[in-house]
């Protein structure tokens, strides 16, 4: 059976509340599929992450969602600037985040390792001038 | 064991009128209106009050113990929560309180503030445990714990493991009283209460283990027969036993517990609605210096308990008046060894929001529901008897609710049967 659920976020520009929105959307489905708690949490700890990222570097983008039986899959995308170079961001504590950013407690260098930490597999497709592209996957059952 | 789903919050079908409020701001969805009345989903009631509060008919109540049962135990132990000070104006004092308490038929009181005083110590020693979740979150207030049981199961990690002040009052009273020589099964401790959680955390602990509270009163069955008894003193009343600190005080309303504590940024959080938006970020680790949540029901905290007499702004200033007395007195100076008021047993994730036990036919399920909710109008006007249309389409799934409930889908179906009869005549 080929059962996929969708769901697609907008993400505006400079506004971190509805990043939230979003993911914990993403959450309470993934809750009421019956999907054991810690993995809904890194599911959601990393969706967030990285629409922050969308919010902060890249003017905003999308968030496009599938969940099946098996994992949930998340791209952001946005058309920023890209990343110049991705080894550095991947970096705990490397940021190109402003000061009034990092003022409201974002841009700590954390966020694309953090995202990384919370999926199963996480993809960046970056191009300097024409965005970023975080590709999300999350395994719905604890393999052994 | 947890009793199955006791719940102190209840309906009075005659005075429901089968509208819309409570449904709307339940918040675990567990209201529906069926056949004209509301009906509580006992398995997602967390017991907050919220539907106590806004209904207009008064429909919802709390079932509270009646003031007779303190008859039953020859040794009575009265436990006051801090926001019973809080109900009286300034010319009544905690003394007068106390002492009205006595003479209501109780023969001893112990402040559940003082108990609050030793939680406070209790909580800023956990504080400091290397391998803790942070921000670590309050367990003061029942709803705020059932809220995160039903829906944050994440984050019942990060939930302080120290008994109530309630509890903790319970326990030391008891313990007091046993080594003035009264025998334990004499004793009757009782819980004069602001809120309908509370009675549900004395009849179905959610730590699994049974109260030590014999029953508990509500603030609003007491107030009348306390204040004849306080009009009844004379002269200058002197404090009958030993009395909280300020901060004891304080915890009745919001920011009390939160600012009594040393050291760490700490938020204080109030109103069930607000709670849940503070904790729908926590879970995403959208916060990351905070410390300490203290997270309360009620607005303006238990000021604003369903079962309290007066406005909880007018509460609030006469708490202030009652925490800067409490500044001038000698507070209580004891200390509790607060180790034995640990959490022995766990708080469990109650998955209340799942839609089947197989994840694959919770995914059909799913789908069901979101091709449902496409068809239905998005007006969330509730008039089906569901908080939203999203919430039908889930019951319709479940088996509990069809799309004709919808008064748009009826409206059509309708018009699809006027027109075929049409058809037919024409």
């Amino acid at each position: 059976m080929n059962n996929v659920i969708i769901r697609d976020f907008d993400i505006p520009a400079n506004d971190f509340t509805m990043a939230g929105e979003a993911s914990s959307n993403v959450r309470k489905i993934l809750t009421q599929l019956g999907v054991s708690p810690p993995i809904v949490k890194r599911a959601s700890i990393a969706m967030y992450e990285a629409e922050i990222n969308a919010v902060i570097h890249g003017n905003g983008g999308k968030a496009h969602v599938e969940i099946d039986s098996s994992k949930v899959t998340i791209r952001i995308s946005d058309e920023g600037p890209g990343i110049a170079d991705l080894e550095l961001a991947m970096q705990e504590g490397y940021s190109t985040a402003p000061d009034n950013i990092r003022e409201m407690g974002f841009g700590a260098g954390m966020g694309l390792p953090n995202i990384k930490k919370h999926s199963d597999i996480m993809e960046v497709d970056t191009a300097v001038g024409k965005g970023t592209v975080v590709l999300i996957t999350v395994y719905l059952s604890e393999r052994t | 064991m947890e009793q199955a789903y006791f719940h102190s919050v209840t309906l009075d079908k005659q005075k429901c009128k089968g509208c819309t409020n409570c449904i709307k701001h339940c918040p675990t969805e567990a209201i529906r209106v069926r056949s004209g009345k509301a009906v509580i989903i006992k398995e997602r009631c967390i017991d907050c009050g919220e539907c106590i509060r806004v209904c207009p008919y008064h429909a919802k109540k709390a079932v509270t113990d009646p003031f007779d049962m303190i008859q039953s135990y020859e040794y009575r132990i009265a436990l006051p929560a801090p926001s019973l000070y809080s109900q009286f104006g300034p010319s009544y004092s905690r003394e007068r309180i106390l002492q009205g308490l006595l003479s209501l038929g109780f023969h001893d009181v112990f402040e559940v503030a003082r108990a609050a005083e030793i939680v406070t110590k209790a909580t800023e020693k956990y504080l400091t445990k290397p391998d803790i979740k942070k921000p670590v979150i309050s367990s003061a207030c029942p709803a705020v714990v059932r809220l995160i049981q039903v829906r944050f199961p994440n984050l019942i990690g990060n939930l302080v493991r120290i008994e109530s002040p309630m509890e903790v009052a319970a326990t030391l009273s008891k313990k007091e009283a046993a080594k003035r020589g009264i025998p334990l099964e004499k004793i009757g401790v009782f819980f004069i209460s602001p809120c309908a959680a509370k009675v549900t955390s004395v009849k179905a602990p959610y730590e699994n283990k049974k109260s030590n509270v014999d029953g508990v009163l509500s603030m609003k069955d007491i107030y009348i027969p306390l204040m004849e008894q306080m009009k009844k003193q004379k002269g200058e009343v002197a404090a009958p036993v030993i009395l909280s600190g300020p901060i004891g005080v304080s915890w009745a309303g919001s920011g009390g517990e939160s600012s009594a504590l040393d050291n760490g940024r700490r938020i204080a959080v109030h109103g069930i609605a607000n709670i849940n938006t503070i904790l729908e970020q926590t879970v995403q680790e959208s916060f990351k210096d905070i410390d300490f949540i203290e997270a309360l029901a009620c607005p303006e905290g238990c000021l604003g308990g369903p079962l309290t007499m007066e406005n909880p702004f007018i509460a609030k200033t006469n708490l202030r008046h009652e925490v800067e007395m409490a500044e001038k007195q000698a507070g209580d100076t004891q200390t509790e060894d607060s180790s034995q008021f640990v959490w022995k047993s766990d708080v469990e994730y109650r998955p209340v929001m799942k839609l089947d036990d197989d994840i694959l036919k919770a995914f059909e399920k799913m789908q069901m529901i979101d091709e449902i909710t496409d068809g239905l109008p998005g007006l969330d006007c509730g008039a089906c008897g569901a908080p939203s249309c999203r919430a039908l389409a889930e019951d319709i799934v479940r088996g509990i609710a069809k799309e004709t409930d919808c008064i748009f889908k009826l409206r059509e179906k309708v018009s699809d049967i006027a027109k075929e009869l049409n058809m037919f005549e024409g």
